[in-house]
């Protein structure tokens, strides 16, 4: 292959050029990034500490869907000593009731889209 | 990080997802030490008391009191309406986790031509019969359909089925329907505590294992007024499915597929 | 050396553009496809595999057809296939990727296809499938680009290779044999659930495979200065002759147990084949065709003067690889699913969606293959 250099040297540019958002975020430190989210309608705290969760949540949340899907496990007592049911549409948005200005705000603002609410109901939605 | 560079990124592939998945979350944990020291030890999962337990779940189907009750549709409206299952109008997209069939169709292996009108014309709800050696499970390639071993459900995990439809194809009893397209604008009546399903999924009867967790029994059998859906635990011998099988005779559907499945009929 | 496919005339570039005007379309639809959903197909709750899956089990088996030229030149030491062995290589490369397309488009969620590999599930054949395609894919990627490597430099290929030739031997069976096994399995499909399948499937495709293949070459002798010479073809072709005569013993070896054995399960797939059932035959005249055509094929390739005239040869393969496509690609998946478990015949016609896509993704194929062909034939510069 003796055009192979050229091809290394475009895989590489394409590696830089994929993960530069990785790159970019690691040279920062995140604090520049402010937006104005809903309060949560009651508790004190997230079911989990409310910093971890602006990091984790979505990881707390594919941990809840294998739990109750898969293991049947769908209440647990959080660290707070609450029970609570694993729930994204009843947990979550019982306490996050606005998900346009909460959820859905952060996700614009990063540009996340979750599919999760091509199934899960958003309460307010269906119940006028 | 801008939204155009994260378009960028969607569109630039899976590999590229993988690579993002963990970007932000990078900027957002001030805190990454704290990530790590998260109280998850505390958090332990609890059995909420008065959820419904068994060791082998099994449903005994009366089609001789579903026959007395008539043109009786409510164990299917009581399904559907639970589980938000769109209603098509079209059997091409059709969607049905409990439906009416002729003794022909669902237990046509034993129809001949002069048999008794009583049974040649009855009609019984067929489901998935959450067998105990699911064909279906078997072939799935991602583990999405899975049988629960504490209690024999046959279940579906909504999140990671790919759609490639083996299961449909596996099952002798047609009990799966797939998502041909998006269900949402076709479900009238939409039930906030179960999530609808996208297209693009397959689904079935999970003998709504939702309810047991809340200690309720399957939406169909506590709509059936005839008292002919009765739901129990196979491995109890006290149990009223263990006693109406004593006592009756019974038939389930297709014992050649070898599946064994859990849903009996009393003729 | 992939540099030679982008060199051309203007014939090679209009076909180019053909090709990408037929995947044009078919992208087309396959966007209104992905947006929609699979309601788009003729699919439905009854028959929930169709023409995707059909032509997917076909071109498994054009896959797998090269070990057909590769045993000869490799394991025997036929030195006539020389030149033919590449673009036999160069067809399954090709044929696979149209067999991993065909399986993407038929996905109803086809990002999470990913899965299968994070949560491998070995009990499943569709696993198994997985792995023998990727890897009959790589297979030939290396033992094709590595001898024609060697060629062009005018040296012997490196030994290494050799092993991983013999291995490729092996595969190509397996890939098949495990395409067949993902229907055999089934208790639920009487129509498939026969031990005879991934024979029957071997069978068919050994002689569908290399039917192509001698049009292929027959088509680029007229199109080109490559030649393969004439003894090569009347080799393949009679390897296509056994293969087709024992694919059509094996199925009248079905249709015998079918028939005879009168078990209504297996037997109403056959009437609804043959002669159609409750009134619903969509797929009887295209099943004759295929009986028809076989035959005729048979005739012409089991009498040697037929056989040795290249154009009764051409008529042979054609209507072979008709009558095998109708039956592999059309029939033996449809009539997998009527009647369905619960007795009802509903029917299945694919619509212009399917078909549209279904074009692409064959033209996605021919493109590769032509791509390939380009460069092995400069390389040998006998274009
Ligand atoms: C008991 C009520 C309650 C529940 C249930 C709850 N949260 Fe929270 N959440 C809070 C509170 C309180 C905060 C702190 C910020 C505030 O007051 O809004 C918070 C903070 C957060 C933050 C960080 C926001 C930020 O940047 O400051 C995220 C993300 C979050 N929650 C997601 C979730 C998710 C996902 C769920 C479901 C798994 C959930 N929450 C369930 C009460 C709750
Ligand atoms: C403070 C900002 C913020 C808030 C508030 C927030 N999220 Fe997120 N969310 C994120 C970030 C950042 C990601 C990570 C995106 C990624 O990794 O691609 C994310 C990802 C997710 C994901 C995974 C999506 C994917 O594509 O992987 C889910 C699910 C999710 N959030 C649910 C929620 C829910 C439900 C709420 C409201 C209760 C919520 N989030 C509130 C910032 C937020
Ligand atoms: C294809 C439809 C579908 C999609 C898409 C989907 N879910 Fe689910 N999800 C379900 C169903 C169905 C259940 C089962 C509900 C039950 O058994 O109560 C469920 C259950 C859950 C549960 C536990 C129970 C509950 O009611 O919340 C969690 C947590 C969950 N999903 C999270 C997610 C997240 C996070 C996403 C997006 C990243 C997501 N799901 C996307 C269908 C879906």
């Amino acid at each position: 292959m003796y055009n192979g250099g050229k091809v290394l040297i475009g895989i590489l540019v394409f590696l830089v050029l994929i993960s530069s958002p990785l790159w970019y975020n690691m040279a920062m430190d995140g604090s520049d990034y402010q937006i104005e989210l809903e309060k949560a309608v009651r508790g004190d705290d997230c079911v989990r500490d409310s910093a971890w969760m602006k990091a984790n949540h979505m990881d707390l949340l594919n941990e809840w869907r294998d739990q109750v899907v898969r293991n049947d496990e769908r209440f647990e007592i959080g660290s707070d000593g609450v029970q609570y049911e694993r729930s994204l549409s009843f947990t979550c948005l019982s306490c996050h009731e606005n998900k346009d200005k909460f959820c859905d705000r952060c996700h614009d603002y990063l540009g996340v889209e979750p599919y999760c609410w091509e199934c899960h109901i958003v309460p307010k939605e269906v119940q006028p | 990080m801008s939204v155009e560079r994260r378009k960028f990124l969607k569109m630039a592939g899976l590999t590229a997802l993988g690579l993002a998945g963990g970007a932000p979350a990078k900027v957002l944990g001030q805190d990454n030490a704290f990530a790590d020291t998260a109280a998850e030890a505390v958090v332990k999962p609890i059995e909420r008391s008065g959820a419904l337990t068994a060791k082998r779940w099994a449903m005994v189907i009366d089609v001789r009191k579903c026959q007395e009750a008539g043109e009786c549709t409510k164990c299917f409206d009581a399904c559907h309406l639970t589980h938000n299952v769109p209603d098509f109008d079209n059997p091409k997209d059709e969607v049905k986790w409990i439906w009416k069939e002729s003794f022909e169709h669902a237990l046509g292996d034993q129809d001949h031509e002069y048999l008794n009108d009583a049974v040649k014309h009855a009609h019984m709800p067929v489901l998935c019969n959450h067998c105990d050696d699911p064909a279906c499970v078997k072939v799935c390639p991602t583990g999405a359909t899975f049988k629960r071993e504490e209690d024999g459900l046959v279940m579906i995990d909504w999140h990671r089925c790919i759609g490639c439809r083996y299961c449909m194809a596996a099952c002798p009893y047609g009990s799966r329907s797939f998502n041909w397209r998006d269900p949402r604008p076709f479900i009238e009546d939409i039930q906030p505590d179960f999530p609808t399903r996208s297209r693009g999924v397959v689904e079935k009867c999970t003998f709504c294992d939702e309810r047991l967790a809340r200690g309720q029994l399957p939406a169909c059998v506590e709509a059936c007024e005839a008292g002919a859906l009765v739901f129990g635990d196979l491995e109890d011998p006290e149990s009223e499915v263990r006693k109406l099988l004593a006592e009756r005779f019974s038939m389930r559907r297709k014992p050649g597929s070898g599946t064994q499945p859990e849903v009996y009929y009393l003729l | 050396m992939i540099e030679h496919a982008l060199k051309g005339d203007k014939r090679y570039w209009s076909w180019v553009a053909t090709l990408l005007a037929v995947m044009g379309i078919g992208f087309f639809f396959y966007l209104r496809q992905y947006n929609e959903g699979l309601t788009v197909t003729g699919l439905s709750r009854d028959v929930s595999w169709g023409f995707y899956i059909a032509q997917f089990t076909f071109m498994v088996g054009v896959a797998a057809s090269a070990v057909m030229v590769v045993l000869p030149y490799y394991l025997h030491n036929f030195k006539e296939f020389g030149k033919i062995t590449i673009l036999g290589e160069f067809v399954a490369i090709g044929s696979v990727v149209v067999c991993m397309t065909f399986i993407f488009v038929d996905m109803g969620q086809p990002f999470r296809i990913i899965n299968v590999f994070l949560y491998p599930s070995p009990q499943s054949m569709m696993f198994w499938d997985a792995v023998a395609l990727s890897g009959y894919l790589v297979l030939n990627f290396v033992i094709s680009h590595i001898t024609l490597g060697a060629e062009r430099k005018g040296i012997a290929p490196p030994k290494w290779i050799k092993p991983v030739i013999i291995l490729s031997i092996p595969w190509a069976v397996s890939i098949h044999t495990v395409t067949a096994f993902l229907y055999a399995g089934l208790a639920a499909r009487p129509f498939w659930m026969t031990a005879i399948l991934a024979p029957r499937f071997l069978a068919s495709a050994f002689s569908a495979g290399p039917a192509l293949l001698i049009l292929v070459c027959l088509l680029l002798r007229k199109l080109t200065k490559f030649n393969v010479g004439k003894e090569p073809i009347q080799k393949v072709a009679i390897i296509v002759t056994y293969a087709l005569a024992i694919n059509i013993f094996f199925v009248l070896m079905e249709v015998f147990t079918a028939v005879y054995a009168n078990m209504p399960e297996h037997l109403s797939h056959f009437q609804y084949l043959f002669v159609g059932l409750h009134g619903h035959g969509n797929l009887v005249p295209w099943m004759w065709t295929s009986t028809v055509f076989g035959l005729v094929a048979l005739g012409l390739l089991i009498v040697p003067k037929t056989r040795r005239n290249e154009t009764t040869l051409v008529m042979a393969c054609i209507l072979l690889f008709i009558s095998l496509w109708i039956d592999k690609g059309l029939c033996l998946i449809i009539a997998g699913f009527v009647p369905n478990p619960l007795h009802y015949v509903v029917e299945y016609v694919p619509t212009l969606p399917e078909l549209a896509i279904s074009a692409a993704v064959y033209a996605m194929g021919l493109l590769v293959v032509t791509g390939l062909y380009k460069v092995a034939l400069s390389v040998r510069k006998q274009l």
